[in-house]
């Protein structure tokens, strides 16, 4: 295999496009042929039963097609619409999942859930008439946060004790016993509260139904088409072949839109087919963030045993989740927090166990990072108190619990979040934090603090180590066709938020064919081209599609050089394709050479010549007139499909280190220094993984510093909009980061390559509580932190007797 | 998400402005639109008619005389803070205005706008009052001046009529002996401050014979806390302040830790403008020496 394309900093071709304001998102489609669009009425409360609804003053509305609520949805036109969405990943722990109808039926359970859908001419009429609908209430106790939740005065969902929707608990060893033999012990509290995905696009979903064929084409903006056309087919009534579901370019999706489907992505095609108009959603902002999907909301408890060197003998973690007011997304998120806590550490004995609980706020699914930013938080302080306690460097009692280069595989005894074994492939941690310490000054940091202290400034630095689980199964394919321009078309299932597949995947291709960068073009996440595919989540594109398509390609090449062989009298074994031409090897563009083109041509017998060309394909010109002109085995035309499915995931890690100044007086948090050191195996395209471990920093220092979900008492999430959701901007994000990479080959995948698509959020919460504690002598356990909280602890730490905890780096 | 239907016009000259605005008692002023358009998309404003005065002629002008600085309702907060003759006349303004919102949205906002807007978060309102400035408003029934300090009536509402079209608004010259300063602490860059304090400190000599500050997001109006008496002694000084004002809680900020702010920003701020009145009294005498 020629190695040209892989692991160059190839410029993103997609980039051209987007930059230049050329991207086509759902509502850039259909424009200027009549579409209709669609509003939905959301509910004001967080916890209601629904008395009635009057829709009488909408009905007549000139410009309003359809007025909807869910007993318009029980009816023969689509038999299942009436039933709860589904519940996409089942577990047997998850013993009262429940999810949403597609309209309120009876009752809602967060401010924001849909209740009645409205299609009209403009989405200004569409809002029109969604105001003049009247839904009477009858008020129900809200259940707002963990500890509401947990103390069950009030439920949620009348069927669900507890507001417990799973309890899971998992264990390697006797924890319990290991911590009470232990030399020390500690116990602490962690916090982290909500965020979510929030991408710049928010939801949207076109459909258009064809009466002549009895066809309906699906534009999404998803992280998985093939999922939503499963689900638009099943609930609509329909055939899969009747459905294809397009995804568009889409802007951004950072987990919230592998969700599926949304209601509005089975109103939009059900309206469409009823009014036989193409009906669109487009969701604005406010519907964001309180009808899409929430994360990280989680408090914890730590119980952990350790010998003197800080080694961790026994560690016991409880851990209660906020999943919001459905469970469509099963159990993943909390199952996650619970096995990728672990990270590079390899405990003596390991216990967890979570509850799940309701709460009547929008639901939870995965948002970057899925569970992991709370497990490295959880993990990482635990380190950072023990290296307290102790008086140790911070990195030294890392170091002392490190899973070694020589002990992989490692298996931690656990069930991860896909049903297997919870076994590392490959890293080698010790050289990640060798690297850090260099990248970020670790051990120059002492005299940095002394010479800023001087100036009466007060700095801090921190570290947190992961471990991430990426490219989950089951499966991706992907299909090659060499057409006989030479060209290389590429479809694969899987669907692109912006990540940069069509590079990405290009370079996978161009090396397994041998052909010019430039002649090969990627589709993804078309039904049309590729039926068969997972979806875009988990960190499993490059892992999944781009083995994918390097099989794929290799099955092309194996066919092109089979017809090569044959029409250059040559033997397969010697020949090679360089840019596209096959040759001998040894002797390009020797006389005995053929370009890709004319293999294609050759592997199409043809009646019809349609050019010069393709003449030399036809019945008079090839073929041995004794044998029929496809042979039994084969097919016609250059093509290649193969799918890949690994055992199990792939452990990527990485550790990122911080210094932060904090000011005495007003308690505003400054980033000074940012260093990573980051392992995602075989590099394809450094440019893209660094843009990745960069955007993920940002939205890490989001989570960290600024981003939460404001629920008030009743319910109602008082900062659902980018004035009050802070965001950060650029202004936020240090405008320099040092990133070093270390490249621990996966032996699982025939590339070597591990995820690297949210790496960069997860150790954010961690890193910046670690540089907080160390420039404020306190220890931070509760993320985000706002300026004026810090300034809050400031205070209670002052009144405290001073029982000094500082850490030492 | 989508306005309410409203009437929109777009008047070639201010008498028809003003007779619009006094037909239809429903109808709004349209300047840069940065607070108003979000107000209506969030449907938490439903105007009948919607005035837009940004065709109107000869309202974008930023001009400085003896007076002090003067800033037509048309002039964008990014032409404010690009004038020369406003950074000399009065450099708080500039000062100020580099800290509201970004560049985009100073590229489209009005000064004026924002004067009017009456937001006790936004900076605008807080300078004009601490300066002791005026604004200058048409009807149908003619022109008034009305100065800062009768300007603000509660939050978010100012005491100009309906049908009243601010044209221009005046900041008063720095005198002689005057330094300013201006600090905030906000969320994010560009963001409404939690807490901002602007001072104007007079010197005469050594001596400071007068010091005042003004302070937003901590009050329902701007509000402006004469410190003379206070000078030297921080405790003092934020002690007076904070009994002119009523830090709040919100989801970003605690009451404390806006009383706080207020606190260090004020002893920060008069500092600040103690020095600035320094220097430029200090360039002044070279000046006069040369
Ligand atoms: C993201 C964002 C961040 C911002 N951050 C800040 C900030 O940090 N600090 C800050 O001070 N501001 C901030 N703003 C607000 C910005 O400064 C606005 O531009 C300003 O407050 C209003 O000016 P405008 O010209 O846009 O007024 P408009 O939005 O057009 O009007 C605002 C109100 O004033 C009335 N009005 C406007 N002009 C006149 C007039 N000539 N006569 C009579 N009535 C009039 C309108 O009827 C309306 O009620 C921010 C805005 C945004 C969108």
């Amino acid at each position: 295999m020629t190695t040209k394309m892989f692991g160059e900093p190839v410029q993103r071709v997609e980039d051209q496009r987007f930059l230049r304001g050329q991207g086509h998102y759902a509502d850039d489609l259909l424009v200027g042929q009549q579409v209709l669009q669609a509003a939905v009425l959301r509910s004001p409360h967080a916890h209601a039963r629904i008395v009635d609804i009057d829709v009488s003053e909408v009905l007549d509305v000139e410009g309003v097609h359809l007025v909807w609520t869910y007993d318009d949805l029980t009816g023969p036109m689509a038999p299942t619409m009436g039933e709860p969405l589904p519940l996409l990943i089942p577990h047997p722990q998850l013993t009262h999942g429940r999810t949403q109808y597609a309209l309120a039926k009876d009752e809602v359970n967060y401010v924001g859930e849909a209740i009645a859908f409205v299609v009209a001419d403009d989405r200004y009429l569409a809002e029109d008439a969604v105001g003049r609908i009247r839904v009477t209430y009858d008020f129900l106790p809200p259940v707002v946060g963990i500890p509401a939740a947990r103390a069950a005065e009030h439920l949620v969902h009348d069927d669900v004790p507890g507001n417990v929707a799973a309890r899971l608990e998992q264990a390697n060893g006797d924890a319990r016993a290991a911590i009470a033999a232990a030399p020390h012990t500690l116990s602490l509290d962690l916090e982290v509260e909500r965020s979510a995905s929030t991408p710049l696009e928010g939801r949207g979903t076109v459909a258009r139904w064809d009466p002549d064929t009895a066809r309906l084409t699906v534009w999404t903006s998803t992280q998985t088409s093939t999922g939503v056309r499963a689900a638009v087919a099943a609930k609509l009534g329909m055939d899969l072949g009747q459905v294809e579901v397009v995804t568009p370019d889409v802007g951004g999706g950072f987990g919230v839109k592998i969700n599926h489907p949304w209601p509005e992505e089975l109103l939009v095609p059900l309206a469409a087919r009823t009014l036989r108009r193409p009906v669109k959603f487009i969701e604005d902002r406010r519907e964001h963030f309180v009808s899409a999907a929430h994360e990280r909301g989680q408090v914890h408890h730590v119980e952990v045993g350790y010998d003197d060197d800080g080694r961790v003998l026994g560690l016991d973690v409880q851990f209660w989740h906020d999943n919001g007011a459905y469970t469509p997304y099963g159990i993943v998120l909390p199952i996650i927090t619970s096995t990728q806590l672990l990270g590079p550490y390899k405990p003596g004995a390991y216990r967890v166990v979570f509850e799940s609980l309701y709460t009547n706020t929008v639901m939870c699914t995965p948002y970057r990072g899925a569970g992991r930013p709370q497990g490295c938080f959880v993990m990482e302080r635990t380190m950072d108190a023990i290296a307290a306690a102790l008086g140790k460097d911070r990195l030294e009692v890392r170091s002392a619990n490190f899973i070694q280069p020589d002990e992989f595989p490692y298996d931690h005894g656990l069930i991860f979040q896909d049903g297997r074994q919870l076994e590392y492939d490959s890293g080698d941690y010790p050289a990640s934090l060798a690297k850090l310490r260099e990248l970020i000054g670790w051990d120059e940091f002492p005299a940095f603090r002394e010479e800023m202290a001087r100036e009466g400034r007060r700095v801090g630095i921190g570290l947190a180590c992961y471990v991430e689980g990426t490219g989950v199964g089951p499966y991706e394919g992907a299909h090659v066709h060499i057409e006989t321009s030479g060209k290389v078309k590429i479809a694969t299932g899987l669907t692109t938020q912006g990540q940069g597949h069509a590079t990405a995947f290009a370079q996978i291709a161009a090396d397994a064919l041998g052909v010019p960068f430039e002649s090969v073009e990627v589709v993804t996440g078309d039904t049309r081209r590729m039926p068969y595919a997972v979806g875009t989540f988990a960190s499993r594109a490059a892992v999944m599609s781009g083995s994918a398509i390097h099989l794929a390609a290799l099955r092309a090449r194996e066919k092109v050089l089979r017809i090569a062989a044959e029409a250059l009298e040559a033997a397969e074994d010697d020949l090679e394709i360089v840019d596209g031409v096959i040759s001998v090897k040894g002797t390009p563009g020797g006389t005995a050479s053929i370009d890709l083109g004319t293999v294609a041509v050759l592997s199409n017998p043809l009646r019809y010549a349609f050019d010069e060309a393709s003449k030399a394909a036809t019945q008079f010109t090839v073929g041995d007139p004794g044998k029929p002109p496809v042979a039994e085995d084969d097919e016609p035309g250059l093509e290649g499909k193969d799918f890949y499915s690994p055992d199990r995931s792939t452990f990527a890690n990485g550790m990122h280190a911080v210094i932060v100044e904090t000011d005495p007086d007003t308690a505003e948090i400054t980033i000074l220094k940012y260093a990573v050191v980051h392992d995602c195996g075989r590099l394809i395209n450094p440019m893209i993984v660094e843009g990745q471990i960069l955007g993920g920093i940002a939205q890490g220092v989001g989570g960290a510093l600024y981003e939460r979900m404001a629920y008030d008492e009743s319910g109602q999430l008082v900062n659902a909009s980018f004035m009050d959701f802070l965001m950060p901007y650029v202004t936020e994000i240090p405008a320099h980061i040092d990133i070093d990479h270390l490249e621990t080959p996966s032996p699982l995948n025939p590339l070597g390559i591990k995820g690297a698509g949210e790496a960069g959020v997860i150790p954010s919460a961690a890193v910046f509580a670690s540089a907080i504690s160390d420039a404020e002598g306190f220890a931070i356990t509760a993320m985000p932190i706002s300026p004026s909280e810090l300034f809050g602890l400031r205070r209670t730490h002052a009144s405290a007797e001073p029982v000094e905890t500082k850490e030492r780096s | 998400m989508k306005p309410a239907p409203f009437a929109y016009l777009r008047p070639q000259g201010l008498q028809h402005a003003l007779e619009a605005l006094a037909a239809d008692p429903g109808a709004k002023v349209l300047a840069g639109g940065q607070s108003l358009v979000p107000l209506l998309s969030m449907r938490l404003a439903a105007p009948s008619t919607l005035v837009d005065i940004n065709a109107l002629p000869g309202l974008d002008r930023v001009w400085a005389d003896d007076d002090g600085v003067h800033v037509g309702a048309l002039a964008r907060h990014a032409d404010v803070l690009a004038s020369p003759d406003v950074r000399r006349v009065q450099p708080l303004v500039s000062q100020a205005l580099s800290q509201v919102a970004h560049a985009t949205i100073r590229n489209r906002g009005t000064t004026v706008g924002s004067i009017v807007h009456a937001d006790a978060a936004a900076e605008m309102p807080m300078v004009i009052t601490l300066l002791g400035g005026s604004v200058t408003v048409a009807s149908t029934a003619g022109e008034r001046t009305i100065p800062a300090e009768e300007l603000y009536a509660g939050p978010l509402e100012s005491t100009l009529r309906h049908d009243e079209v601010a044209v221009h608004a005046t900041f008063p010259a720095l005198a002689p002996g005057e330094g300013v300063g201006f600090a905030e602490v906000a969320r994010r860059h560009g963001d409404y401050a939690l807490v901002g304090v602007g001072a104007v400190v007079r010197i005469d000599g050594d001596d400071v014979v007068s010091a005042r500050a003004g302070y937003l997001s901590v009050s329902d109006v701007p509000t402006v806390v004469d410190l003379t008496e206070t000078w030297g002694d921080h405790d003092a000084a934020a002690h007076r302040a904070l009994s002119a004002l009523d830090p709040a809680d919100d989801i970003h900020a605690t009451a404390a830790y806006r009383a706080h702010l207020v606190r260090v920003l004020t002893a920060r701020v008069l500092a600040a403008a103690y020095d600035d009145a320094r220097t430029r009294a200090s360039a002044g005498r070279d000046r006069d020496d040369g």
